[in-house]
């Protein structure tokens, strides 16, 4: 793996309208096609986490309007409990694949990484092209769920057999909107697989003159470190996706046993494994978490490094953490199972890798930490983000170290502990990455700034905020809140409804508070202050072209690397840093 | 017959020499390439992650009570030697192009020739692969019959899929190499020839896997 300069043009100047903003080859319009769809996706489930929450607090509550969203599980504008599981299930599944797998990897991952790798374009625009549209269509294929009479599937994200493979029996949603499900999962699969098919031979052969895997920015090595998971992980849905749907609708029996009655009706099939849905889903599933989480955790270093001034303790460390924890993500998949009915030895097994993984995870905050020791760091919207997902990545995380024990599993299990654990972890902790890396990166993809102080009350109400949503939830799975329930009758939960109504209310706000961001991105868009090529004194390669940069990156130079994108701080270099293609001799070795 | 020739240039769309050239073997020296021999072998890569989930899909359902016995249809057999066959006409056809100068000489010629054989055997091994689902379908075993018979279908249809994309590959670089005037990318063919082999590959295993197992 050596790097040349690009020797030849990838794909001819964009011309006309559909070419240069519709299907375009280049890299930098379908990052910004796959952001839009993060966008619409993110506001999309954060209305039905609205709507579930209000229910969960008012269960006889009127929503209005919502018996236009479905007849059947809103009549009179009262959800149904089995429209909240509806929406419950459609929460995740846009949040998880379409918000966490788009934004933070292929949506920043195809605008900067070949720029900062110094390519003209990835490797094969139109796969890439292709990818985008793919999963654009994955997203109507899943939105149709929501428009057939009997709605969406009530399953959750994680769509468990036998329940979601024997048709309608398995209750509303699950004839039509399951089936609309797998496909629409499916078509996702085959999109990312070739997403990720075209990062990794990017970075591999694209590289700049100069450009060595260790000179690449930290958020490159997180985008690639990304795309060798998903490559793996999503080649193990599509497999899963396919046996459900043919279990649904041709008549196998992949995953549903024999003897099984649902609605009172014994199931036409016999000698299925509903656990072999699980391990083909979460041997995907562990590894996704991963995918949404690891492309935040570069973006936030890189962030940090240029608001610091100062390179981290150790880019190396970082980067070898990175890839351990890719490595031993595909080791863990069981802990997800503990109380499955697997062997406990198995479990066993399963439990070692999970607490294993939390070593470099801690690395890598203890890095961060320390880096951020005795810094003085300019405080922007980016870099309050970038700091704001240590705090949310070390509360969310924690509660990992909890459930990663079979012992204590056992009883956490289904709880509000594990919902607040993953929305902690994955729905705030790398949603700020993405916070940030839109602030840090807005100038370069449109030539003006966003609004900083719109920005900053973005960042305290949602700090705040997601504080206050989510932090309660671990206390109410310790005292015995189970999850995916559509409000709670029950004796027992009756002193503790207060802190749903104060959860319900932070969600509100919060959510509201999300409208702020949206405007600001809207506004600045048109009318933000102009941003010049550099506006954040950064060193890596985007910051070497003009903001917005050219079609084809950099124009007709081919940049030459020098030494790592991290030379802040550089004594005797003019202003305090070296730019990553300046041959600029440094103090310090490379 | 044109009197002007047309070279073969290794991974650029240049088309400005008119001149006999020696032709390169392929080194990998554009970037492009590169990346495009990477890609392939990715794409292998995941494709043979989606075939270990079917495969450990089918060592967890044969652990139940239902397991049959599946006779393998007899047709397998030659389709096995057709794509095998077939493997062995690529690397024939592509050793003649890397002998090759310019497209219309001998060993061009031989290379178009080998490669046409390799599409006839490709698509007999997809006809065959058809046939062997008639045997089954008239022996009374649909895809619910048993957990064998869906694992069959399942397996070998989607590898048919992947034979099919195969069959598209030389099909389009057939034309390529047919027309007079075009000029030809080294590194498809060797990155279609690369695919292709796997996918013979890719077949033994399901075949033994479906042999032993089902």
């Amino acid at each position: 793996m050596h790097e040349t300069s690009a020797q030849q043009v990838v794909h001819a100047p964009p011309q006309g309208f559909w070419r240069k903003y519709v299907f375009s080859l280049d890299h930098k319009v379908i990052g910004k096609q796959y952001y839009a769809l993060a966008l619409v996706a993110v506001f999309t489930g954060m209305f039905l986490s609205w709507l579930m929450r209000i229910h969960m607090v008012w269960p006889t509550a009127k929503i209005v309007g919502l018996e236009l969203l479905s007849k059947n599980g809103a009549p009179g504008g009262v959800m149904t409990p089995e429209y909240y599981l509806s929406l419950l299930t459609m929460h995740g599944t846009l949040m998880v694949f379409f918000v966490l797998t788009n934004a933070p990897f292929a949506a920043f991952g195809n605008y900067f990484l070949p720029i900062q790798i110094g390519a003209e374009d990835m490797a094969f625009p139109r796969f890439n092209m292709m990818s985008f549209w793919t999963t654009f269509l994955a997203w109507v294929v899943l939105m149709l769920a929501f428009v057939i009479p009997d709605g969406p599937p009530i399953a959750g994200w994680t769509e468990y057999t036998p329940l979601s493979a024997v048709g309608r029996d398995a209750g509303p949603g699950m004839q039509w909107g399951a089936s609309l499900w797998g496909i629409s999962i499916a078509i996702f699969c085959i999109a990312s697989l070739l997403g990720a098919l075209n990062f990794i031979a990017t970075t591999l052969d694209l590289r700049a003159k100069g450009m060595t895997l260790m000179r690449m920015p930290l958020c490159t090595w997180a985008w690639f470190i990304t795309s060798c998971i998903a490559l793996l992980a999503f080649a193990v849905l599509l497999p899963a996706c396919i046996l459900l749907i043919l279990d649904r609708h041709a008549g196998t029996s992949f995953f549903i046993p024999g003897g099984l009655v649902a609605s009172d009706r014994l199931q036409p099939h016999s000698g299925g494994s509903p656990l072999l849905w699980q391990h083909l889903f979460w041997f995907f599933g562990h590894p996704e978490v991963y995918i949404a989480i690891l492309p935040s955790m570069g973006i936030v270093s890189h962030i940090l490094i240029n608001s610091m001034r100062k390179p981290l303790l150790s880019a190396k460390v970082v980067i070898y953490s990175m890839l351990s924890i890719g490595f031993l993500s595909y080791m863990v998949w069981g802990h997800h199972m503990f109380v499955s009915g697997m062997n406990p030895l198995s479990s066993l097994t399963f439990s070692f890798p999970t607490l294993t993984i939390t070593i470099p995870a801690t690395i890598l905050t203890l890095i961060w930490l320390g880096s951020l020791y005795g810094a003085r760091i300019q405080l922007t919207s980016a870099s309050l983000f970038a700091i704001g997902f240590i705090s949310m990545f070390v509360s969310g995380g924690i509660s990992g170290f909890f459930l990663a024990q079979p012992s204590l599993d056992i009883y956490l299990h289904g709880t509000y502990f594990v919902v607040g654990h993953f929305h902690m972890v994955m729905g705030v902790a790398s949603l700020f990455g993405v916070f940030a890396g839109t602030y840090f990166w807005f100038p370069k993809m449109t030539g003006r700034y966003m609004n900083e102080t719109i920005g900053k009350v973005h960042f305290w109400f949602t700090f705040i905020g997601t504080y206050l949503i989510f932090m309660p939830m671990h206390y109410l799975g310790l005292i015995g809140n189970v999850r995916r329930y559509q409000s709670f009758v029950n004796d027992y939960m009756a002193p503790y409804l207060w802190l749903h109504k104060d959860m319900t209310i932070a969600a509100l706000i919060t959510g509201a508070a999300q409208f702020l961001f949206l405007f600001n991105l809207i506004y600045s868009r048109f009318w933000g202050a102009p941003a010049p090529e550099n506006p954040w004194n950064g060193t890596s390669l985007e910051w070497s072209v003009s903001s917005p940069p050219p079609w084809n990156n950099f124009g007709d130079r081919h940049p030459i690397v020098y030494h790592d994108p991290y030379q802040y701080g550089v004594k005797g270099s003019k202003g305090d840093f070296v730019m990553q293609d300046s041959p600029e001799v440094l103090a310090s070795g490379d | 017959m044109a009197s002007t020739v047309t070279p073969i240039v290794p991974g650029s769309a240049d088309l400005s020499s008119r001149n006999n050239r020696l032709a390169v073997p392929f080194v990998g020296s554009s970037s492009a390439d590169r990346a495009s021999r990477s890609g392939i072998w990715v794409g292998i890569f995941a494709i043979t992650m989606s075939f270990a989930a079917f495969t450990s899909a089918l060592f967890v359902r044969q652990g139940t009570p239902d397991w049959a016995h599946l006779v393998m249809p007899s047709v397998l057999y030659l389709n096995t030697l057709f794509l095998l066959a077939s493997s062995i006409t690529l690397e024939i056809s592509r050793r003649s192009l890397t002998a090759a100068t310019i497209i219309e000489s001998d060993h061009a010629r031989r290379a178009k020739i080998w490669l046409l054989a390799t599409f006839v055997l490709g698509t007999a091994f997809c006809v065959g692969q058809y046939m062997a689902w008639q045997q089954l379908r008239a022996a009374g075993f649909y895809l619910a019959t048993n957990p064998n018979s869906s694992f069959f279908y399942v397996l070998t249809f989607i590898h048919v899929l992947h034979v099919l994309l195969g069959v598209a590959a030389i099909v389009y670089l057939l034309g390529r190499l047919m027309a007079s005037h075009s000029t030809f990318r080294r590194s498809l063919f060797e990155n279609t020839a690369v695919y292709w082999h796997f996918i013979g590959v890719l077949w033994v295993y399901l075949f033994l896997l479906c042999l032993v197992k089902l």
